[in-house]
């Protein structure tokens, strides 16, 4: 059986504990993935203690509550705080979601929170997208067209047409699908992974984009779209109660008709 | 200094600073006329604030009914309370029909009529024929426009190869001793290197400072930073003291709910059960104009008619609409009452409160994007090399009170205008002018400062208690009372910035000190908006005080113009309104009584 070691410095290690400062009755832990890339060392799970009747209700609330009160090193991105850009993106208790949608009255126990798995953390919650990023502009996710359009009126679409868009534009590309994808961990050099594939889908069933062939050209490849598995992590995770693997399951069909 | 810090050059024709709705549009039109252009922002494009937006985008396409960009003209007019510049309201109202035209061109997800057209809803102060009927102006894609907008531009900007550099925190304006902005200085989080991009034109797109306030519907990333970088370069910021209420964002969290609720047929109730909007608007109700429902809901909270267990909000209602309504076109505010309010909308009614949400105020422009200031005596002299787009300009089209729908078609207006202007202004590819070598010595300066800032205070409890000053004491109403005591406490809280602190001390993506830095570039115009309200001794649109109840056109009818220095002492000036049309196509609006 073929042995692997790990990296040194992927080995996470217990990290500073913070108790409570002064008393409160509704105590709860919160344990957070600790790296920082300037000291070389590993990285590290810190506990800090919060009194959640002196807290917001999301875990946002309870990781603001940390840099605000206790730590102001911890590392986050967050902006919108009502789950619509998609920057809080996070593995919160072994699900990737959004840290501002998250109440914490759903988790029992420790708030437990690491970055996005499987992608380059930059440092503690903040995970490289860099990559992500790229396979969606490579999908060419942009309307495209032959014929001109009408030069002073919208291009006409019926609201069935417009209706097969929902469930799809309204992705945030917050990347917790695609994070939660084990065949995205391994391979996702080549397979696009959930998110990119549903933006496809997106494009390929609006009923004004012109470029359907050339779309499906593109994606049939054993790896940018067969390394799909219907594992359906990605529909079981998203925050925003898309599905994913539908859309996947939908290109498919359609490479399958057009042979 | 305690560090050397190295700087890497790049050099741009133009450098466009935000990736929002308004950055987007301006980069890509840049870009696609031939210049090279450089967009750099703090967070990746999507994540961007216009993201948020739900209702709609205004334009007199007449989908559903007749509509003609000179009511919209007219309605904009009156919604400023007469502070909007007439010139670029009309220039916003014509070129609204063709930049929504082009938005469905590019691929926003608009939803649609029978016919197949682009869906269009009643909004707030939108009418028809002059203020007589009820207009459908606001073009939507559900309640998600601004997030369908958002991520159509940006698909446009990767289409034309924009540049993009993503997550770089802009710390100032590189200004030389002739007043010309030649660029702008930026950190990058993920290596803490700094970067000074040269331009011939640095388009600051950089939003509103929501979180000036404790409770907004702004992202925490809404800081103003250009507007501060603006300040810091000696240049005045126009009309700080215009904050918009929004009527309906959630008691508690304070998130959004979209004014397309009340454009749907959703009203407003307070204890009594009362539709209490019909006394205080009995012709528009529920859909007047933001400020006008603001201060009614105000008025209702302060008369003991709240709801509540400390009777502190109003309910907002749309279980009548039925299900089919609210799936179609409310979907997304459906799981946002869902999430932050604990209601299931079909049922039951929203708590909601009036909600910090827009700043009218910013960096003063003319109707092509480029700064201007008050120079000997002119009004309207042009800062070479600066633009100002979005909602972090004031151009001014929104006075002293924006209508709903008004801002997205502000951005994507204003965003290709400056496209517009910039190709005629700049020559793709010529030379940069040298620069002195110390040019971003005090750029880095303060940078440094708050680098080794070891002081006794967090960052978090001097914004906090900003925050709760402003929020007590600029809030709906004001009185010159209130207003002087919230003076007084803001300079004390400016003056603990001086003995902040922060504990994060690498390089690499320190959110400790960006959010010092915000914090510095907050309080800057906070202070620019208190001492401006208190300054303006009338009541106007969004500005409602007590001791001046009454608009006064004699003495105020004027834009304030406000510099604030280093310890956020604050001088004034003025710039007159443009009471002139851009043609001869409409005429000119004078002031009258604005009644809903």
């Amino acid at each position: 059986m073929a042995e692997f070691t790990l990296p040194k410095n992927s080995v996470v290690q217990s990290g500073k504990h913070f108790p409570l400062d002064g008393s409160g009755t509704n105590i709860r832990q919160v344990e957070i993935y600790r790296w920082d890339p300037d000291t070389g060392d590993n990285p590290r799970v810190d506990t800090y203690e919060i009194d959640l009747d002196d807290c917001g209700p999301m875990v946002l609330d309870a990781l603001i509550k940390v840099k605000d009160k206790i730590d102001s090193s911890v590392t986050f991105r967050r902006s919108c705080r009502e789950g619509i850009c998609g920057s809080c993106a996070m593995n919160i208790n072994g699900t990737n979601t959004l840290a501002c949608t998250k109440d914490i009255s759903d988790i029992k126990g420790a708030i437990k929170i690491y970055p996005l798995p499987h992608m380059p953390v930059v440092k503690d919650l903040v995970a490289d997208l860099t990559h992500f990023y790229a396979q969606y502009a490579s999908i060419k996710p942009w309307l495209q067209t032959q014929t001109p359009p009408p030069p002073d009126k919208e291009r006409l679409q019926s609201k069935t047409e417009r209706k097969k868009i929902d469930g799809l534009y309204e992705c945030i590309m917050c990347a917790c699908c695609s994070t939660s994808c084990p065949s995205y961990w391994w391979n996702s050099d080549r397979y696009l992974g959930p998110a990119v594939l549903l933006q496809a889908y997106r494009w390929l069933v609006d009923s004004r984009d012109e470029n359907k062939g050339e779309r499906l050209d593109q994606l049939e490849d054993p790896f940018k779209l067969y390394r799909c598995h219907t594992i359906m992590n990605c529909a079981q995770t998203c925050p925003k109660g898309l599905n994913p693997a539908k859309a996947i399951a939908g290109i498919k069909n359609m490479l399958m008709q057009r042979k | 200094m305690s560090q050397e810090y190295k700087i890497t050059e790049h050099e741009y024709d133009v450098v466009v600073v935000g990736a929002g709705g308004a950055g987007l549009r301006a980069t890509f039109g840049m870009a696609q006329k031939g210049l090279k252009t450089a967009c750099i922002t703090k967070v990746f494009p999507t994540r961007s604030h216009t993201v948020a937006a739900q209702g709609g985008i205004s334009a007199a396409l007449g989908n559903m009914g007749k509509d003609d960009w000179r009511w919209h003209m007219y309605d904009t007019i009156k919604g400023s309370d007469w502070l909007g510049d007439q010139d670029a309201i009309e220039y916003m109202c014509r070129e609204a029909i063709p930049a929504i035209i082009e938005l469905e061109h590019y691929g926003v997800p608009f939803s649609r009529t029978d016919k197949g057209e682009i869906y269009q809803r009643p909004f707030g102060g939108m009418t028809t024929n002059y203020g007589e009927g009820v207009a459908q102006r606001t073009c939507a894609a559900a309640d998600r426009t601004g997030h369908a907008i958002l991520h159509t531009l940006y698909q446009q900007a990767l289409k034309h190869d924009a540049e993009f550099f993503i997550e770089y925190f802009a710390l100032d304006l590189i200004m030389d001793d002739d007043g010309v902005c030649r660029g702008v200085l930026a950190l990058k989080m993920d290596d803490g290197t700094l970067h000074l991009f040269r331009s011939h034109m640095a388009v600051m797109a950089t939003g509103g400072y929501g979180r000036s306030y404790f409770s907004c519907t702004s992202a925490h990333t809404c800081t103003g930073d250009g507007n501060a970088m603006v300040l810091r370069a000696g240049l005045p910021l126009q009309d700080m003291e215009f904050v918009q209420f929004h009527p309906t964002g959630i008691y508690g969290s304070g998130c959004l709910i979209t004014e397309g609720v009340r454009g749907e047929g959703g009203y407003l109730s307070n204890s009594r059960g009362e539709r209490f909007m019909e006394r205080y608007a009995p012709s528009a109700k529920d859909l007047a104009s933001r400020d006008v429902v603001s201060r009614a809901m105000t008025m209702e909270i302060n008369a003991g008619n709240g709801v509540g267990d400390e009777a502190d909000h109003l309910y907002l209602h749309l279980e009548h609409l039925g299900t089919d309504v609210i799936e179609e076109r409310l979907p997304g505010i459906a799981e946002s009452a869902k999430i932050f309010a604990g209601v299931d909308v079909t049922v039951e009614p929203i708590p909601v409160i009036p909600t910090v949400h827009y700043n009218m105020g910013g960096i003063p422009t003319n109707y092509r994007g480029e700064v201007v200031t008050l120079k000997d005596g002119d009004p309207d002299t042009i800062v070479p090399g600066l633009m100002a787009i979005g909602e972090a300009a004031c151009v001014s089209v929104h006075g002293a009170n924006r209508l709903g729908s008004n801002s997205l078609l502000d951005l994507v207006v204003f965003g290709r205008s400056a496209a517009i202007r910039a190709a005629e202004l700049v020559k793709a590819g010529s030379n940069h002018k040298s620069l002195n070598e110390n040019i971003c010595d005090t750029a880095i300066a303060r940078l440094d400062k708050f680098r080794n800032a070891k002081g006794a205070h967090k960052t978090a409890d001097i914004r906090l208690a900003m925050q709760k000053i402003m929020q007590i004491h600029a809030a709906v109403f004001r009185t010159g009372e209130t207003m002087t005591a919230g003076i007084e406490k803001l300079q004390e809280v400016q003056e603990s910035l001086a003995d902040v602190g922060i504990s994060d001390r690498s390089l690499i993506w320190n959110t400790d000190l960006m959010e010092a830095m915000e914090l510095d570039n907050l309080l800057m115009q906070a202070a620019a908006t208190i001492h401006g309200a208190n300054n303006r001794e009338e009541s106007r649109g969004g500005h409602a005080r007590e001791d001046f109840p009454d608009r006064d056109d004699d003495n105020w009818h004027k834009h304030s113009l406000m510099w604030v220095d280093e310890k956020a002492g604050v001088k004034f000036d003025y710039r007159p309104v443009h009471m002139y049309t851009l043609t001869d196509e409409v005429d000119m609006v004078p002031p009258k009584k604005r009644v809903y």
